[in-house]
C-alpha cells in the first residue's frame, strides 16, 4: 500500500514523515517519532492509556490513524513540561497525591484530567470520576487520582490545599 | 546522647514518613523505559499463530507459505523449532504422584486452550509479521472441550491431555492437609449447628495495565543473551530460562526495566519469553514480542477459579468447632510456574483469625481447556478468607447473632499472640479487636443498622447492606525452609548489597522487582535512616540481573517484610567497616564511637568526628587503612526470613441494593488494616486503595466467562469489566500498628491485604441487604442481572 | 494489533466522497470519527481496501436551525452535539444521551452521524433519533433523499442505505414547551454500553400527560418505539400509578436477544423498571 505524506507538530516540534495508511497515531508517536512516553494498553479503545490532546482536545491516539494527524497539533505527556524539574500543575499534583504505582496509565490520566480541567475548572468527585470514565487504572483503586485532580484544580484556581488532599507533612 | 548531636538529624528521620516518591518526576514527565520501546538495530517482531479452539487436534500444520509474505525472516511450528522448542516449567510439584503433563512452547499435535501457541512469524516489520500469519495453513479437528470442573472428574469425561503417559483422568493432584487439632468429624459430633455452603470463586484475569513484552537479543558483549522482559520475576526468570533453553546461566542477562503492574500476573515464565530466546539465539539477532491486550486475556494466566465446598460447626452459642473446606481448583490446561500450588497457598488462612478445634483441608487441581491459572493478587488467600468470612456470615444468620459479635466470640484474642493456629501456623502478633474498634467507629455501624431497620421497615426498593470482613493473611514469602517442605523447588531469601561511593552517593541494590510499588523511595528510606543519608543520595537499583545479581523479586507481599530485613542488615554491616576505618582515622578504639547524623563521633568529645562521605573516600583511596581491612565501603546480606508475617484488618461496606433492578451501589467502604510498622505511610495507603479496587472488582464486576466450546467470551478491556473511577467510591482508610515480631523492622506486608479483605465484604453487604427476602448467597461478580435473578429464585418467581 | 492493510482517501466535499465510494466498489469504508471503526479494524474484523475519512468534510459539520427542525451534520461530534446551544434548547434529549455516550475523549472524535450508520443494538442514539421521530438525509450517486429513522434502522449494525450512499445530517423536530425528557441508561460500569435505554420525551398540560415518545435501546437487534406504552400515556394521569401501569408493556414487542451482559427475560424485565422511571423523570412526576 503506498505510503503518504504527513506533517505534524508534536510537542511543538512538526515532524514531516511519510506512513502507512493503517499506522495508528499511537504508533507512530512512539515507533516513527520515538514519543514512548505515550503507551497502548488496549485494542478496542477501552482503556486510555494512549490519551494525547489533538488540537487541544483529548483523544484516544489508538483510535486515530496517523494520516488523520496530518495537520494537526498533538500533545504527549512529554510535552507538558520539557525537563524533569518542569512541571505541568496536573504532573505535579499526581506526584504530591501519589496518584501513579506503575505509571502506565499515567500518562493517559494526566492528559485525560488536563482536558477534564480545561472544560470544567472547578469539578465535583463525582464529575472527576465520570470525567475520568475512559481512562483504566489497575494499580491506584483512583482514590489518589481523584485527590490529584481536585489537587490540581486548586493549584491551577490559585486556591489554598485543603488538608485532606495534602497527605500529611514529609 | 543529645549533647554529642549537633544537629537536628535525628528529627529528620525518614522512616515512616510520607515522602513523595522519586519514581515519580520520570514517570509523570513520560521518561519511561518500558520493554515495549526497546528499539535494537536488527530486530526481528514476532506474531504468534495461536489458537482459536479450546480443544482440537492439529491435522495438517504448514508454516512455509508464510516465507514468502513480504519481510518475512523466518516462521516457525513445533516441527521447525526442534529441540528448541522449550517447555514451561512447573516449579511446585505439590505431591509426589502430581499429573505434570509437558507444556510445549508451540503446541505440538493437540492445542488446549483458546491462544494456545501454534506457529511464530519473524519479520523485519511489524506488521507485516502480523500479516503473514494469514499465510500460514493449519487444520484442526475440533474435540470437545473440557470447561466444568466437577463434570471434568466425571469417569469417561473427555481427557484434556491424553498423552501415553496420561493417568486416565483430569484429576492433577489431591492434596490433604489434616488440621494440628482433632478430627472434624468428632468435632462436629459436638456441634448445635452446621452450615454448608458451595461457593464458587471464579475465574480472574489480572488485567495490569501494561501488556507483556520481550526482547531477546543475542547481541550482547562476550556472548551474553540479553533478555528484557516485562516481568516481577528477573531473578527466577534467569534461572528458569536457563534450565529450559540449556543456555549457560551466566550468559543470560534479564532485565525488567519499567513494569506497568503485575499482580501476579507477571509472576511467570511465559511460553513467550522462551521463544524469544530460542529464536533470538536460532537467528543471530534481536526477537522482539508485544502483546496485544486481545493476546492478554487468553494467553497471560488467569488467576483464582475455585469450587469452595465448605462446611463449618459450632455450637448454639456460636462457638466455633470446626472447619471442612473441599475444593476444586481449576489449573486450566496446563502446569505454570506455581499453578498447582496456587490454591496451596490459601489452605492455611481458611481458619482465619478463629480459633476452633478442628481444620480439615482437601484440594483436588483439575485440568480443563482453558487458560492456565497462577498466581493473583493474594494468590489463595484471597479464596480462603472470601470462603471464610462468607461462611461466618451465614452461620451468623443461622443463629440469629450479629456477624461481628459471632467473630468477636471466636477470634484470636490480643493477649492470646504468638497463637499457633488449627492450620499449623504460629501467628506473631496481632490486635484484631484494636482495628475492630477503630473500623467501626469510623463507619458508625449502628446508625447504619438503624438505617437498614428503616428502609426494611419501609419497603424502600432500595435496600442498604452492611457487609464485615475481618482478615489476616500471611506474607512475606517465605522461609526457605517452609517452601522445602510444601516441595516448592526454590528458597525464600532476599539480598541487598550497599555501596557508599567515593563521593558519599549510595547505591543500594536489592533483589526485589518492584512495579508499581515505590521500592526506590521506601528502599532509601530504610537505608537512609541507618546510614544517616539523604534520601535522594541513595539510587536503588533493581530488576537487572547483570547490576543486581541476587533475589528472589516481588510477589507474596514479601519485598518490605523479607527484603527489608536484607537493607537493615547491609546497611548495619556498612557502618560497621565503617566504624573501624573511623576509629583508625580518628585514633580512636571503635567502642568510643558513636554513629550519629551521618558521623562517627568520639564520646563526649564533641569536636572529634569523622563524616560516613569522608570514610567513603577513605575506603576508595586506601592509602591509610587499618591492617585487615579491605578497601572499599560495601556490605551485603542475604536473609532468610524466620517465619511469615500477619497483617490483618477490619474491613467494612455499606451496600445499596436496587431490588428492582439489581444493582449495586457501593456508598461507604471502611477500612482499618495493621500491616505493622509502616516504612511510607502513603505508598501503604496507595498499596491498600488499589488492592481494595481489585478485591471489590471481583465481587461486583469482573469474571472470566467461557462458552461450552471453551471460548473466552470475556475477550476484550470491552467486556472484561475492570472498573474505571466512576465505578467505584472514594474509600476510607486507616491502619492500627502491632508491629510483626519475625522481622526486625517489625513490618508486615501490605500488597495483597486491600484485595483479600473486600471481596467477601462486598458480598456479604449484598446478601445483607437481601436477607429478609430469602436470600442467602450471590455468586460473583454480582451483576445487577444475578442479584436480579437471585431475588427472584428467593422469592418463589420462576426467574 | 494493527489493522490489515487499506488505501485511504481524504475527500473534501460530500460528492467526492460518494465518488470514492462508488470506485470502491463494495469494498471502501466510511471512515466519521473512527471510534467504532478503528476497534473493528485493528480486531481485523473488518478489511476494506480503502478507507474514506470523511472528516474533513466542512458540509458534513455543524448543527443549524431549522425553522421548526434542527439539522445536525452527520460529522458533528458527540462533544459538538452535546454543547451545542441549538441541541441544548431545542433537542435536550439527544444532548443528555449524547453526553452518556462512551467517555470524553471518545465523544470528542465520535460523530453523531456514524453512532447512527453502525446502528449498534447498544448505541444510545439511535433509539433517540427514532423516538423523536428524526429524519436522516442520505446522499448516493443518484442524488439525495430522506429516510425516517423509523425506516433507518433495519437489523444489526444494518440500516436502509444502500452501500453507496453517505449519511449526511439528521434532523430533528424541535421539542417545544411542554416537553420533558430523559435518557435512563442501564449499564453495568459507567463506560459500558447500555444493557437497557430508554428515551423518553413526554408532553403535560394540566396534570395529564397528552404525548409520550420513548425509543428502547437494546431491546431488539435495532432500536423500537415502546408503542404501547405511548399509547397507554397518552391522555393518562400525571401519576406514578398511572405511569408505572403504561410502562408494564415496555417489553411488549420488542426482540430482546440474550448476551454476554445480560439474558432476554432480564431485559425485558428492564425494560419495564427503567421506562417507568425515564417517563416519571421526562414528565417531572
Ligand atoms: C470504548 C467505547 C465505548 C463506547 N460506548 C458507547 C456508548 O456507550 N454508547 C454509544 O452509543 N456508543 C458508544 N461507543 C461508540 C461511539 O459512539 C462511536 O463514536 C460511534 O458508534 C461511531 O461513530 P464514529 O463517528 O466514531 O464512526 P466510525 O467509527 O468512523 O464509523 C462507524 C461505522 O459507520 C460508518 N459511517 C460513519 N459515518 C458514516 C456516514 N456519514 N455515512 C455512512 N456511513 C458512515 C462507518 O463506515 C463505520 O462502518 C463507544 C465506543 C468505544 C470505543
Ligand atoms: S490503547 Fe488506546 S484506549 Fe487502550
Ligand atoms: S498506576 Fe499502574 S495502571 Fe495506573
Amino acid at each position: 500500500m503506498s505510503q503518504i505524506p504527513i506533517s505534524v507538530t508534536v510537542d511543538g516540534l512538526t515532524y514531516d514523515d511519510e506512513v502507512e495508511p493503517r499506522t495508528l497515531l499511537v504508533h507512530w508517536l512512539r515507533e516513527s517519532i520515538g514519543r514512548v512516553g505515550t503507551v497502548v494498553g488496549c485494542d478496542t479503545s477501552s482503556c486510555g492509556a494512549c490519551t494525547v490532546l489533538m488540537d487541544g482536545q483529548s483523544v484516544k491516539s489508538c483510535s486515530v490513524l496517523a494520516v488523520q494527524a496530518n495537520g494537526h497539533t498533538v500533545t504527549t505527556i512529554q510535552g507538558l513540561a520539557e525537563g524533569e524539574d518542569n512541571w505541568h500543575p496536573v504532573q505535579a499534583a499526581f506526584k504530591e497525591c501519589h496518584g501513579l504505582q506503575c505509571g502506565y496509565c499515567t500518562p493517559g490520566m494526566v492528559l485525560a484530567s488536563i482536558d477534564l480541567l480545561q472544560n470544567n475548572p472547578d469539578p465535583s468527585e463525582q464529575e472527576i470520576r465520570e470525567g475520568l470514565e475512559g481512562n483504566l487504572c489497575r494499580c491506584t483503586g483512583y482514590h489518589n487520582i481523584v485527590k490529584s485532580v481536585q489537587y490540581a484544580a486548586n493549584t491551577m484556581a490559585g486556591k489554598d490545599q485543603p488538608a485532606e488532599l495534602t497527605g500529611g507533612a514529609r | 546522647m543529645t549533647d554529642t548531636l549537633p544537629d537536628k538529624l535525628e528529627t529528620l528521620s525518614p522512616m515512616g514518613r510520607p515522602l513523595r516518591r522519586k519514581e515519580d518526576a520520570r514517570l509523570l514527565h513520560g521518561q519511561t523505559n518500558w520493554t515495549d520501546n526497546i528499539q535494537l538495530p536488527g530486530t526481528v517482531y514476532m506474531a504468534i499463530l495461536r489458537s482459536p479452539m479450546a480443544h482440537a487436534r492439529i491435522t495438517h500444520l504448514d508454516v512455509t507459505p508464510a516465507l514468502s509474505e513480504p519481510h518475512v525472516v523466518a516462521a516457525y511450528s513445533a516441527k521447525e523449532l526442534g529441540d528448541l522448542n522449550g517447555a514451561v516449567p512447573c516449579v511446585w510439584p505439590v505431591t509426589d504422584d502430581m499429573q505434570a503433563p509437558a507444556f510445549p512452547a508451540l503446541a505440538v499435535d493437540k492445542v488446549r486452550h483458546v491462544g494456545d501457541c501454534v506457529a511464530v512469524v519473524l519479520a523485519t516489520d511489524r506488521n507485516a509479521a502480523y500479516d503473514a500469519l494469514d499465510a500460514i495453513e493449519i487444520d484442526y479437528d475440533q474435540l470437545p472441550a473440557v470447561i466444568d470442573l466437577e463434570s471434568a472428574l466425571q469417569p469417561g469425561a473427555t481427557l484434556v491431555h491424553d498423552g501415553a503417559d496420561s493417568p486416565g483422568t483430569n484429576e492433577c493432584y489431591t492434596y490433604h492437609l489434616p488440621g494440628t487439632g482433632i478430627p472434624y468429624d468428632e468435632a462436629k459430633t459436638k456441634a448445635d449447628v452446621v452450615v454448608k455452603r458451595r461457593f464458587i470463586n471464579q475465574r480472574l484475569i489480572p488485567a495490569f495495565m501494561e501488556p507483556r513484552a520481550v526482547v531477546a537479543s543475542p547481541m550482547g558483549v562476550s556472548n551474553e543473551m540479553t533478555v528484557w522482559s516485562s516481568t516481577q520475576i528477573p531473578h527466577i526468570l534467569r534461572v528458569l530460562l536457563a534450565l529450559v533453553t540449556g543456555l549457560p546461566e551466566n550468559s543470560l542477562r534479564i532485565i525488567a526495566p519499567d513494569v506497568g503492574g503485575g499482580f501476579g500476573g507477571k509472576l511467570q515464565i511465559y511460553r513467550e519469553e522462551i521463544l524469544a530466546v530460542q529464536i533470538a539465539r536460532q537467528l543471530g539477532r534481536p526477537v522482539k514480542w508485544t502483546e496485544t491486550r486481545s493476546e492478554n486475556m487468553v494467553a497471560t494466566h488467569h488467576g483464582r477459579g475455585q469450587v469452595q465446598d465448605i462446611e463449618i460447626a459450632a455450637t448454639k452459642n456460636g462457638k466455633l468447632l470446626g472447619m471442612k473446606v473441599n475444593l476444586l481448583a481449576d489449573m486450566g490446561a496446563y502446569l505454570q510456574i506455581i499453578t498447582p500450588g496456587t490454591p496451596l497457598l490459601g489452605m492455611f488462612m481458611y481458619p482465619g483469625i478463629y480459633k476452633m478445634d478442628a481444620y480439615d483441608f482437601n484440594c483436588i487441581g483439575v485440568f480443563t481447556n482453558k487458560t492456565p491459572t497462577d498466581a493473583y493478587r493474594g494468590a489463595g488467600r484471597p479464596e480462603s478468607t472470601y470462603a471464610m468470612e462468607r461462611i461466618m456470615d451465614e452461620l451468623a444468620a443461622e443463629l440469629n447473632m450479629d456477624p461481628m459479635e459471632l467473630r468477636k466470640k471466636n477470634w484470636i484474642n490480643h493477649e492470646d499472640f504468638p497463637y499457633a493456629t488449627i492450620a499449623g501456623l504460629v501467628y506473631d502478633t496481632g490486635n484484631y479487636e484494636a482495628a475492630t474498634d477503630k473500623a467501626m467507629e469510623m463507619f458508625d455501624y449502628d446508625s447504619l443498622r438503624a438505617e437498614q431497620q428503616r428502609r426494611r421497615a419501609s419497603g424502600d426498593p432500595v435496600q442498604l447492606g452492611i457487609g464485615i470482613s475481618t482478615f489476616t493473611e500471611m506474607c512475606g514469602l517465605a522461609p526457605s525452609r517452609t517452601l522445602g517442605a510444601l516441595k516448592y523447588v526454590a528458597g525464600g531469601w532476599e539480598h541487598c548489597t550497599i555501596r557508599m561511593l567515593p563521593t558519599g552517593k549510595v547505591e543500594l541494590i536489592t533483589g526485589t522487582s518492584p512495579h508499581g510499588q515505590g521500592h526506590e523511595t521506601a528502599w532509601s528510606q530504610i537505608a537512609a535512616d541507618i546510614l544517616g543519608v539523604g534520601v535522594d543520595d541513595i539510587e536503588v537499583i533493581h530488576s537487572d540481573t547483570g547490576r543486581a545479581p541476587y533475589g528472589m523479586d516481588t510477589y507474596g507481599s514479601r519485598s518490605l517484610a523479607v527484603g527489608g530485613q536484607a537493607i537493615k542488615k547491609a546497611a548495619e554491616r556498612l557502618i560497621e567497616k565503617a566504624r573501624v576505618i573511623a576509629a583508625h582515622q580518628l585514633e580512636c578504639s571503635v567502642d568510643d564511637l558513636e554513629y550519629v547524623g551521618g558521623a562517627f563521633r568520639v564520646k563526649g568529645d564533641a569536636e572529634k568526628a569523622q563524616p560516613l562521605a569522608a570514610v567513603a573516600f577513605e575506603a576508595f583511596s586506601a592509602h591509610n587503612l587499618p591492617d585487615g581491612v579491605e578497601p572499599t565501603l560495601q556490605a551485603e546480606s542475604t536473609v532468610d526470613p524466620q517465619d511469615f508475617s500477619y497483617p490483618h484488618g477490619t474491613h467494612l461496606a455499606a451496600v445499596e441494593v436496587d431490588t428492582e433492578t439489581g444493582k449495586t451501589t457501593l456508598r461507604t467502604y471502611v477500612c482499618v488494616d495493621d500491616v505493622g510498622v509502616q516504612v511510607n505511610p502513603m505508598i501503604v495507603e496507595g498499596q491498600v486503595h488499589g488492592g481494595l479496587a481489585q478485591g471489590i472488582a471481583q465481587a461486583m464486576y469482573e469474571g472470566v466467562e467461557y462458552d461450552e466450546d471453551g471460548n473466552l467470551l470475556t475477550a476484550s478491556l470491552a467486556d472484561y469489566l475492570v472498573p474505571s473511577a466512576a465505578d467505584l467510591p472514594s474509600f476510607t482508610t486507616s491502619t492500627t500498628e502491632t508491629p510483626s515480631t519475625t522481622n526486625p523492622l517489625g513490618t508486615k506486608g501490605v500488597g495483597e491485604a486491600g484485595t483479600i479483605a473486600s471481596t467477601p465484604a462486598i458480598i456479604n453487604a449484598i446478601v445483607d441487604a437481601l436477607r429478609p427476602m430469602g436470600v442467602t448467597d450471590v455468586q460473583m461478580p454480582a451483576s445487577p442481572q444475578r442479584v436480579w435473578r437471585t431475588l427472584q429464585e428467593a422469592k418463589g418467581g420462576n426467574a | 494489533m494493527i489493522p490489515i492493510a487499506f488505501d485511504y482517501v481524504r475527500p473534501t466535499t460530500i460528492p467526492e466522497a460518494v465518488a470514492a465510494l462508488v470506485a470502491s466498489g463494495e469494498d471502501g469504508k466510511i471512515l466519521a470519527g473512527g471510534q467504532s471503526l478503528m476497534p473493528v479494524l485493528r480486531l481485523r474484523m473488518a478489511a476494506p481496501s480503502v478507507v474514506i475519512d470523511c472528516s474533513e468534510i466542512a458540509d458534513l459539520q455543524g448543527v443549524r436551525d431549522d425553522g421548526n427542525s434542527i439539522v445536525i451534520g452527520a460529522g458533528t461530534t458527540h462533544h459538538d452535539v452535546m454543547n451545542s446551544p441549538i441541541v441544548k434548547e431545542h433537542s435536550p434529549l439527544l444532548a443528555m444521551a449524547t453526553a452518556t455516550v462512551a467517555d470524553p475523549a471518545i465523544r470528542h472524535r465520535g460523530t453523531l452521524g456514524g453512532a447512527l450508520a453502525h446502528a449498534d443494538p447498544a448505541g444510545d442514539l439511535p433509539a433517540v433519533a427514532l423516538a423523536l421521530d428524526g429524519v436522516l438525509s442520505v446522499t448516493g450517486p443518484n442524488g439525495s433523499r430522506d429516510i425516517a429513522a423509523a425506516d433507518f434502522f433495519t437489523d444489526y449494525f444494518t440500516t436502509s442505505m444502500a452501500e453507496d450512499e453517505i449519511l449526511v445530517s439528521v434532523t430533528l423536530p424541535k421539542l417545544g414547551a411542554g416537553w420533558g425528557y430523559h435518557y435512563e441508561k442501564f449499564q453495568r460500569t459507567a463506560q459500558g454500553w447500555a444493557i437497557v435505554g430508554v428515551a423518553a420525551a413526554v408532553h403535560r398540560s394540566n396534570g395529564n400527560i397528552t404525548a409520550a415518545r420513548i425509543g428502547l435501546t437494546n431491546m431488539a437487534p435495532s432500536p423500537v418505539r415502546a408503542s404501547s406504552v405511548e399509547t397507554a400515556l397518552s391522555g393518562a394521569d400525571a401519576t406514578v400509578k398511572a405511569v408505572g401501569d403504561a410502562a408494564a408493556s415496555a417489553a411488549d414487542g420488542t426482540r430482546a436477544t440474550s448476551d454476554l451482559h445480560a439474558a432476554a427475560d432480564y431485559r425485558e424485565h428492564l425494560a419495564r423498571v427503567i421506562t417507568k422511571r425515564a417517563v416519571l423523570t421526562a414528565g417531572g412526576i
